[in-house]
């Protein structure tokens, strides 16, 4: 079990190198010259001594291996450098905007969760019944909204028409409502299908034929027998969808105004404010990688085969 | 089996109307899409504009006809270079091993283990909006998932027996690999290549709706969605005609992939899941 830890996380490293190179080569390809930028302020043009002087103080003067080393040796002190828009520290201001980010992910995974269980059970108890198919057409469409699209029509519906829910902006629960939910949706509709594939594999499985020939009822197989052994090979999928949800909550942020670290990317998307970008990559590639590796221990320890040190297949 | 026929025909007639209604934009539009007119703006359905008008008094329908030419276009041209160049390497790596597929398997683990959005966010981001740029973004950071699934099924099938048969009666690796390992895992590759097609259009309108992907003034459902956010709210049908486009075109996409996936015989569990 230890060992396959130790494999697990010397199996990470390669994948922080290369976060972090793509993080650094961000800055390297972006336009303008750095040291210009971080002189220039409202208006105000650097002359050309003043820039030469601030590339040799920013280091901008040495090789890209040393400055790749330079970066990533601050990086692990916390220092992402100095924004370009507001003069403030990356580090800092990711700080800050985090918790915003954390807080509508950790509310989507919840309702992906609910959503996407309830979905599954009900199709795989009903399966090929009607029930079945209502959720398999369901599972189809929410594949199919773009997230941006969905948002729009949820403010419309809820906020603008009927005004049960606020528009946009932070604050309590109720403005995580429409975010969570839109952000949910995709992961939601691939849990529920998982789930269901998952759970009619069991069905076939003898323990299941023994179970219901006993007499047992189709909600206890699927509740107390079934579910356990399938949810396993959701946790992974949950792994996958925080992936995807740290890339999609850029346009939600937007869209809904809420400050976390993706309304933050994109901002310094607008502004050309690469050290701000370069920082969020390397945030959003850490904590992805951070997911993957407590994915990894938790079905560890959901499956006996991995946690007594069989093969992983 | 004939339920998937028929869910197969189903998204076929759908994708081939928006596909047509697209490619014949040109004879078909009533307007130019681009012409604005200010006097007409932010007009609703009438018999001159029957999707009425935009913020610039651009005719709706036209754009709509107009709308899915680029994202399809280069949702295409993606899914195809990365399928090209993940096919490659997993076929390399998977039949010859050694160094060669321990290299580039490394790599592929650290692409797939980098979450995919944010990469390709930050990769438009710093190189800019356009179209050349946003098929790197895209190519970047899909190519590694057709690479594992295609080295998966290039170990499995050339352990078979016909493979061993063939070599027995003399047949070499090129022959071997192009025209009896790829040809077998084709069912995979199709599928494959339907869900990532519908992907690429999922993130080409993303990207495009944040202003990242395909540039305004193209016509273009994701564009046209962005443009309207300012009005939406008092002209409605202004984000609601494009994104059921863009609804339509997915969920035909999606159901294609699923028909084919229950039609064909595939055999890769990773197809199957997707």
């Amino acid at each position: 079990m230890r060992r396959y830890l130790i494999q697990k996380v010397l199996s990470l490293l390669p994948v922080l190198l290369g976060i972090s190179l793509i993080a650094f080569v961000l800055g390297v390809i972006s336009p303008g010259n750095p040291a210009e930028l971080a002189l220039s302020r409202g208006g105000y043009e650097p002359t050309p001594e003043q820039i030469e002087a601030m590339e040799r103080q920013m280091g901008l003067d040495a090789p890209y291996p040393v400055q790749y080393l330079r970066w990533v040796g601050r990086a692990l002190t916390g220092d992402l450098g100095t924004s370009y828009a507001s003069k403030l520290p990356v580090g800092a201001e990711l700080a800050r905007r985090l918790p915003v980010t954390l807080k509508l992910a950790l509310c989507s995974i919840l309702l992906a969760l609910v959503l996407g269980f309830s979905m599954g059970c009900i199709a795989a108890a009903f399966h090929e019944r009607w029930p079945d198919r209502v959720i398999r057409s369901a599972i189809n469409i929410q594949l199919s909204f773009p997230a941006f699209w969905l948002a729009l029509l949820l403010i419309l519906l809820f906020a603008e028409n009927l005004r049960w829910l606020p528009t946009s902006g932070n604050g309590g629960l109720k403005y995580m409502i429409l975010p969570s939910l839109v952000l949910s949706s995709a992961s939601a509709a691939t849990t529920a299908r998982l789930i269901r594939s998952a759970l009619l594999a069991e069905f076939g499985k003898q323990y299941c034929t023994a179970a219901t020939a006993r007499g047992i009822s189709r909600k206890r197989l699927v509740l107390q027998n079934a579910l356990p052994n399938a949810a396993v090979s959701a946790v992974a999928l949950m792994g996958n969808s925080l992936g995807g949800m740290l890339g999609g909550s850029v346009i939600i942020e937007s869209i809904f105004a809420l400050p976390g670290i993706g309304s933050y990317a994109l901002d310094a998307i607008t502004n050309r404010d690469y050290p701000a970008l370069q920082g969020y990559v390397l945030l959003a590639g850490c904590i992805y990688v951070a997911v993957a590796l407590l994915v990894d221990v938790v079905s560890m320890l959901l499956n006996p085969k991995l946690r007594l040190g069989g093969k992983r297949i | 089996m004939k339920n998937s026929r028929m869910r197969l025909f189903i998204a076929a007639a759908l994708l081939g109307v928006i596909l047509l209604s697209n490619l014949l934009a040109p004879w078909i539009a009533p307007c130019d899409p681009n012409e604005a007119n200010m006097r007409v703006r932010l007009q609703g359905p009438s018999p001159e504009h029957p999707l009425g008008t935009d913020s610039l008094g651009r005719d709706m329908l036209s754009r709509v006809l107009y709308g899915g030419r680029s994202s399809m276009l280069v949702a295409l041209a993606a899914t195809a270079l990365s399928m090209a160049l993940g096919m490659l390497l997993g076929v390399l790596g998977g039949y010859y091993g050694g160094m060669l597929d321990w290299c580039i398997t490394a790599v592929a683990n650290i692409f797939q283990g980098l979450p995919g959005t944010c990469l390709m966010i930050a990769i438009v981001g710093v190189l800019g909006p356009g179209i050349p740029n946003l098929l790197l973004a895209l190519v970047l950071t899909s190519w590694a998932g057709f690479s594992r699934i295609v080295r998966t099924e290039t170990l499995r099938i050339r352990e078979e027996a016909y493979i061993e048969g063939m070599r027995a009666l003399g047949a070499g690796n090129g022959r071997l690999l192009w025209r009896h390992i790829v040809p077998n895992m084709m069912a995979n590759i199709i599928v494959l290549f339907t869900t990532r097609v519908g992907r690429c259009v999922l993130s080409i309108a993303s990207l495009s709706y944040l202003g990242l992907g395909i540039k305004p003034p193209t016509p273009d459902w994701s564009v046209m969605i962005s443009d309207a956010r300012l009005n939406y709210r008092s002209a409605p049908h202004l984000i609601i005609v494009p994104g059921l486009c863009i609804f339509l075109l997915l969920l035909s996409i999606n159901m294609l992939g699923d028909a084919l996936r229950d039609l064909l015989d595939v055999r890769s569990q990773e197809v199957k899941e997707l």
